[in-house]
């Protein structure tokens, strides 16, 4: 069938948008950046997200925050189970995507698969990391004293360019299993799975807000994220010791906490175990006197 | 009107407190000190000295040297030659008996250590002699026993010691500030270069000598005296592994600063504005006693103190006129007299600092409150103080003071109380009175901080977790979670 057949249907191609609030609008700038395949097709045109719309998307959050830290790790871990079921049944899609940008198509789907290995193991710490980290601490004093994990708030992942959608997930579920709300600045390079992740997140029970998705240029929007007087901490896996250092720099303007978790923690086929839940809590202690 | 007041607490009319001090001589004190470095006290590269004095009569206690980079550097190669000669060498039972032979030795000069305290620092002898020093033994005591047992803190997880760890220590708590930071990173493995506060060297001089005389290991521990250049120099050194840091926000930020891009760890204790939030249903009497041990405390200087009250406004006259009955019983006066509640601000620059507060806080409209007890001639001193009708965007309502000065505020509802109590930039601590327990943990729960007390206020122990949220800081000190400061800490792997 020639390209000018009659009988020829035309492919619907799909608008690449942000993810705020449990919508999908476009960037407030209005500009534009684009994916192109590995042989240089124009693949789509995203969003390049602007530091208003990272404003937009932190006061989403911020209100978000205190409904998803409240659900039970029960109910999290739900939903994290719930993303999982989801993807499996977008894996064509996904893995399409990331091989339109130059990745093998045997490498892209064992990305995809351990990409829903990721939200299924955290789905199982959901409920269970408060009590390996909490505890009842014997004081000398006449006291119940106790200490429990608390999640730091609004976590701005710095999401690895590459493995784009596996990087992503191995940040962000982690950081959802303990509580957190998100704002992730996805891959640069390869943007189309997580853009696409977005809609799984949407058709996951994921209550708005909870995650938000920008795509855009890291190096426009990392000071942005670091500089953010309402952002808690920030989770990167990639950046150069450059970025990590302007990073740190700003971070202490409000003391927000930066989580760099080593490369080789994305790609590993192992999971990255209870650490980057823990990275992601504050500990409370309380007392109490005990008395009559 | 003195009807009304007739069931005013009246501890002093008819008769005196008669003096009642301990003896400075007991502090023992030598006429200079040295830097403690590689198990030896040595001079100052530079030769130079500088004066710690009393803050409550302005005598010159002793001479201390003042260490600059050639002297840090010194300390972190013996912290390093120790670390990889000794130290991580060691098996890690004998590690936790040296760590058990301080505390008992400790608990033996505790007096000597007590007066010391009193003198160098300004705090009342009550509180070095029955808080400070029993906390400083328990805290070598309790991490002792970690010394062996790292592998249960963290199940599924291996730990190793990070190496050479600095740490920098303020001068409210001076020697129990010494063992929170020493106790922990020597259990976990480490070697350490510490710098007590320029204000407060003494007593860990003292522990110097206690190293000493127990045989720990020389460069293990390293003493460096000196002011901020001093531990600039030890945050700045290319050879240490982890910064611990207690003290100002705005330190602690130039420190986070300072260390963007490197792999030195970091912990930050710094300062807190807590809340105290007393409700209709409180037992007003404990509430009294707890806003004044909150506030009143080691003068207000403790970074956990509770300086804002928030009193439910149905109660607000009762409790106000309650705890200003109570304050009038507290005596300012010499740290070394028993009886002294509220000893001598630790500095003239901060007796200043605090001097500053009062004035913003009228200016800013605030009712001020003081109490009627004489102050000595000599010597830094502020009565207690209260101000009344502050309002959320006060300074005094805002910013740390450090002094014994509480602001006040009220409030109708459990969520304005809430709001009003996490409304800083702060998330140290917060207390909770109330008899119902379901508030209790309702409110304890939605405080933005690291501890709560519910029905007390700063209590303290080493199996407890302490450190803030937001910008009170990073990283927990006590108990099972404050060995993760001083520790590698990985995946066994293996997770599929």
């Amino acid at each position: 069938m020639s390209s000018n057949s009659p009988d020829r249907r035309l492919s619907v191609a799909k608008t690449y948008k942000l993810y705020i609030g449990g919508k999908f609008p476009r960037t407030e700038s209005g500009r534009t950046f684009e994916a192109r395949s590995h042989s240089g097709d124009l693949l789509a045109n995203l969003c390049r997200a602007s530091r208003k719309d990272l404003r937009e998307a932190v006061v989403v959050a911020r209100k978000a925050f205190p409904g998803w830290a409240k659900r039970s790790g029960y109910n999290r871990g739900q939903i994290l189970y719930r993303i999982a079921e989801i993807m499996e049944g977008r894996i064509d899609q996904l893995v399409n995507e990331i091989s339109s940008q130059g990745v093998a198509q045997k490498k892209a789907l064992k990305e995809v698969e351990t990409s829903i290995e990721r939200f299924v193991y955290y789905a199982g710490w959901a409920d269970k990391y408060a009590q390996i980290h909490g505890s009842v601490n014997p004081v000398s004093t006449s006291h119940f004293n106790f200490s429990v994990p608390e999640p730091m708030g609004i976590v701005g992942i710095i999401s690895p360019n590459e493995p784009s959608l596996l990087g992503l997930a191995t940040l962000l579920a982690p950081a959802l299993a303990g509580g957190n709300v998100v704002i992730s600045l996805v891959s640069e390079t390869r943007p189309l799975a997580p853009a696409t992740f977005a809609e799984i997140l949407h058709s996951s029970d994921v209550p708005a807000g909870v995650v938000n998705i920008l795509t855009g240029f890291r190096k426009e929007l990392l000071s942005d994220f670091s500089t953010h007087m309402d952002v808690n901490a920030i989770l990167a896996a990639d950046l150069s010791l450059k970025e990590r250092k302007l990073t740190e720099e700003n971070s202490a303007l409000n003391l927000k906490r930066v989580v760099h978790l080593p490369a080789k923690a994305i790609s590993a086929t192992d999971n990255p175990g209870i650490s980057p839940i823990l990275s992601l809590q504050e500990t409370k202690t309380t007392w109490h006197p005990v008395g009559t | 009107m003195a009807k009304k007041n007739s069931n005013k607490l009246d501890f002093d009319t008819g008769w005196h407190y008669d003096p009642a001090p301990e003896s400075p001589e007991l502090a023992k004190l030598n006429d200079s000190y040295d830097l403690f470095i590689d198990g030896k006290f040595v001079k100052p590269a530079s030769g130079k000295y500088f004066d710690t004095t009393s803050p409550s009569s302005h005598k010159t206690l002793a001479k201390v040297a003042e260490a600059d980079k050639r002297d840090v550097d010194k300390a972190v190669t013996a912290a390093r030659k120790a670390y990889e000669g000794t130290w991580s060498r060691l098996r890690p039972s004998e590690r936790g008996k040296y760590l058990f032979r301080i505390a008992r030795v400790i608990q033996e000069r505790s007096r000597e250590l007590a007066v010391t305290e009193s003198l160098d620092g300004g705090k009342p002898i009550r509180e070095s002699r029955d808080i400070d020093l029993p906390l400083v033994a328990a805290h070598f005591f309790y991490h002792a026993g970690w010394a062996d047992k790292l592998s249960y803190a963290f199940p599924g997880r291996k730990v190793s010691p990070l190496g050479v760890a600095g740490q920098i220590i303020p001068w409210n708590f001076p020697l129990l500030m010494a063992a929170w930071k020493i106790a922990p990173a020597l259990a976990a493995g480490n070697t350490v270069v510490i710098k007590p506060a320029e204000t407060t060297p003494l007593t860990s001089l003292k522990l110097a000598e206690i190293f000493q005389e127990v045989d720990l290991p020389p460069g293990v521990v390293n003493i460096l005296t000196g002011a901020g250049s001093t531990g600039e120099s030890i945050v700045r050194h290319p050879d240490v592994d982890k910064i611990a840091f207690t003290g100002s926000t705005e330190v602690g930020k130039l420190i986070r600063k300072t260390l963007a891009g490197t792999d030195k760890r970091l912990t930050l204790e710094l300062g807190g504005k807590a809340a105290n939030i007393v409700f209709e249903d409180a037992a007003l009497d404990q509430a009294v006693e707890g806003i004044v041990n909150g506030i009143f405390f080691n003068q207000g200087h403790v970074c956990c103190a509770g300086s804002r009250l928030l009193v439910q406004e149905s109660i607000s006259k009762k409790l106000v006129r309650k705890l200003k009955d109570r304050m009038e019983t507290l005596i300012v006066g010499d740290p070394l007299d028993k009886n002294t509640d509220i000893g001598a601000i630790n500095s003239k620059e901060q007796l200043k600092k605090i001097q500053g507060y009062l004035k913003v806080g009228q200016r800013e409209g605030a009712e001020i409150f003081q109490t009627s007890c004489p102050l000595p001639k000599r010597g830094n001193w502020c009565p207690p103080t209260l101000f009344l009708n502050a309002s959320q965007s006060h300074r005094i309502s805002q910013e740390e003071i450090f002094g014994p000065v509480l602001a006040i505020q009220t409030f109708r509802t459990v969520d304005e109380a809430i709001e009003k109590a996490n409304n800083t930039p702060f998330g140290l601590s917060g207390g909770v009175w109330t008899d119902k327990g379901a508030k209790a943990f309702h409110v304890s729960e939605r405080i933005k901080a690291g501890v709560v007390w519910i029905n007390t206020f700063n209590k303290f122990d080493p199996a407890s977790p302490f450190g803030g949220y937001k910008e009170s800081g990073f990283g927990r000190e006590g108990g099972r979670h404050g060995l993760e400061a001083y520790l590698n800490i990985s995946e066994m792997g293996g997770t599929r």
